[in-house]
């Protein structure tokens, strides 16, 4: 299983180096999407509750990108249909892309959360980063296993562009909710530095749930 | 060991039934060859016997597996050689070729010699999408054979390919061979050219609607019966 996933995380990797199609869409549009909002809101700096809720809804849009295009290159060519041939656990083949979209999601937060502390956070960031860190961890787990689930769900169908993100964004709502809620404390002026235990344990309950809905369900997603 | 025992297979796509009634049964080392114009249902039976579809009706016996139950044990037995090549565009042959030998569990050895075997070794890191689709056909004959597999599936397989590709491929897709498993291989082919594809055959399908028009022996079929079946 492991080997499997290897091989197959390896090939996203590749696949995404050669076409970057993902990763950068992803960052510019989180990019551009502060920049909106730091003259829509014609306001200098948020924080609190506003800059927790900018803040969890733009990443989730721009991880939306990601979701869509998670299985473009399997679907193109057959390739998905020669994994499915090879004597391998399929559940293999969602690991490697929950892996790989949440690999996509660090290197976005890596570029959104410094901009977003740049172009409209009015407190400083550094209190509660770890706390932020470890809040966006979570969320990313449920986004990435959530997406994994869906695109590999739309991914057949013609209109996978439109129903991607009507199934997923109902399905996230739960996870902006929390991660808002738990971030908010850490992006307040006087930021306490330790985020809501009742709202990280929401996310981490929300992942498992969740993880272990897409591991019951992948093999007949992928499967005629 | 008989290598495929069909009974009465029926497959659908939404309400239309693309194969219906087929039965058969095919030795180990032995060619069927299936003939049949444009929606015949010559692809949807191949990718049945691949595992990729699951038969809506009767019974399928494959490798001595019975799908698509026991599809799960027939995987990496099989090769399939499809109308789609199965790889990335964006990839190399050669990244395409070790990502399937990691699958399968092989050496990147096996890689190198199917590379050279298919006269793709000097354009072994140019991505696919770069190559002529005679060239792409070629990585994909070396992909389905990559494993060594007891049965080949070959969708029209020359298809694209000139004359010295394919002699340059004719050995590796050869049927009666002895596999690493220890048997011997069975292919079967879906073909348009009732002359060349008669020449292969051991035992020769045609399909008409999804149904059964033709099924006997090899020497019992002439080719005009054959050229018949697209009229």
């Amino acid at each position: 299983m492991k080997r499997t996933v290897g091989a197959l995380l390896r090939k996203e990797m590749l696949v995404e180096l050669r076409t970057l199609e993902s990763v950068p869409g992803m960052s510019l549009f989180s990019l551009t999407t502060f920049v909106v909002f730091h003259f829509a809101l014609n306001r200098n700096s948020i924080d609190g509750d506003l800059a927790a809720g900018i803040l969890w809804v733009t990443l989730l849009f721009a991880a939306m990108l990601g979701i869509n295009r998670l299985f473009v290159a399997d679907s193109e060519e057959g390739a998905l249909d020669g994994f499915l041939l090879a004597p391998v656990d399929r559940s293999a083949l969602l690991a490697a892309k929950v892996l790989a979209l949440l690999s996509y999601l660090v290197v976005l937060e890596l570029v959104a959360v410094p901009a977003f502390a740049l172009l409209l956070l009015g407190p400083s960031l550094d209190p509660g980063l770890g706390g932020l860190v470890a809040v966006l961890a979570l969320g990313d787990i449920g986004v990435a296993v959530v997406g994994t689930l869906i695109s590999a769900l739309t991914v057949r169908t013609r209109a996978r562009d439109l129903l991607g993100p009507l199934l997923t964004l109902p399905l996230l709502v739960p996870v902006v909710i929390a991660g808002a809620r738990a971030s908010s404390p850490l992006l307040a002026l006087h930021a306490s530095g330790t985020p809501s235990g009742r709202w990280l344990l929401t996310l981490a309950l929300y992942d498992l749930l969740f993880g272990l809905i897409a591991y019951a369900l992948f093999d007949f997603l992928v499967e005629d | 060991m008989r290598a495929l025992e069909l009974e009465e297979l029926a497959r659908n796509h939404g309400e239309r039934r693309v194969l219906s009634g087929v039965s058969l049964t095919l030795e180990a080392g032995e060619t069927l060859v299936v003939f049949g114009p444009n929606g015949a249902g010559k692809t949807t039976l191949l990718r049945v016997l691949a595992t990729l579809l699951r038969p809506h009706g009767g019974s399928v016996r494959v490798l001595g597996c019975g799908l698509p139950q026991e599809g799960w044990a027939v995987r990496g037995r099989v090769g399939m050689l499809a109308h789609e090549p199965m790889l990335y565009r964006e990839l190399s042959a050669r990244e395409n070729l070790l990502y399937h030998a990691r699958l399968h569990g092989l050496a990147r050895a096996r890689v190198v010699e199917l590379l050279e075997r298919v006269g793709m070794s000097d354009r072994a890191d140019e991505p696919l999408r770069t190559l002529s689709r005679g060239m792409v056909q070629r990585v994909a004959i070396a992909r389905a054979v990559l494993h060594d597999p007891e049965l080949l599936l070959l969708d029209e397989p020359y298809a694209h390919l000139d004359p010295a590709a394919r002699e340059l491929v004719d050995p590796l897709l050869c049927a009666g061979a002895p596999t690493r498993a220890g048997g011997r291989r069975t292919r079967v082919i879906s073909s348009h050219d009732p002359t060349g594809g008669l020449q292969e055959a051991d035992l020769v399908l045609g399909l008409r609607a999804g149904r059964v028009a033709v099924l006997r022996e090899r020497a019992a079929v002439r080719s005009s019966e054959l050229v018949e079946l697209y009229r």
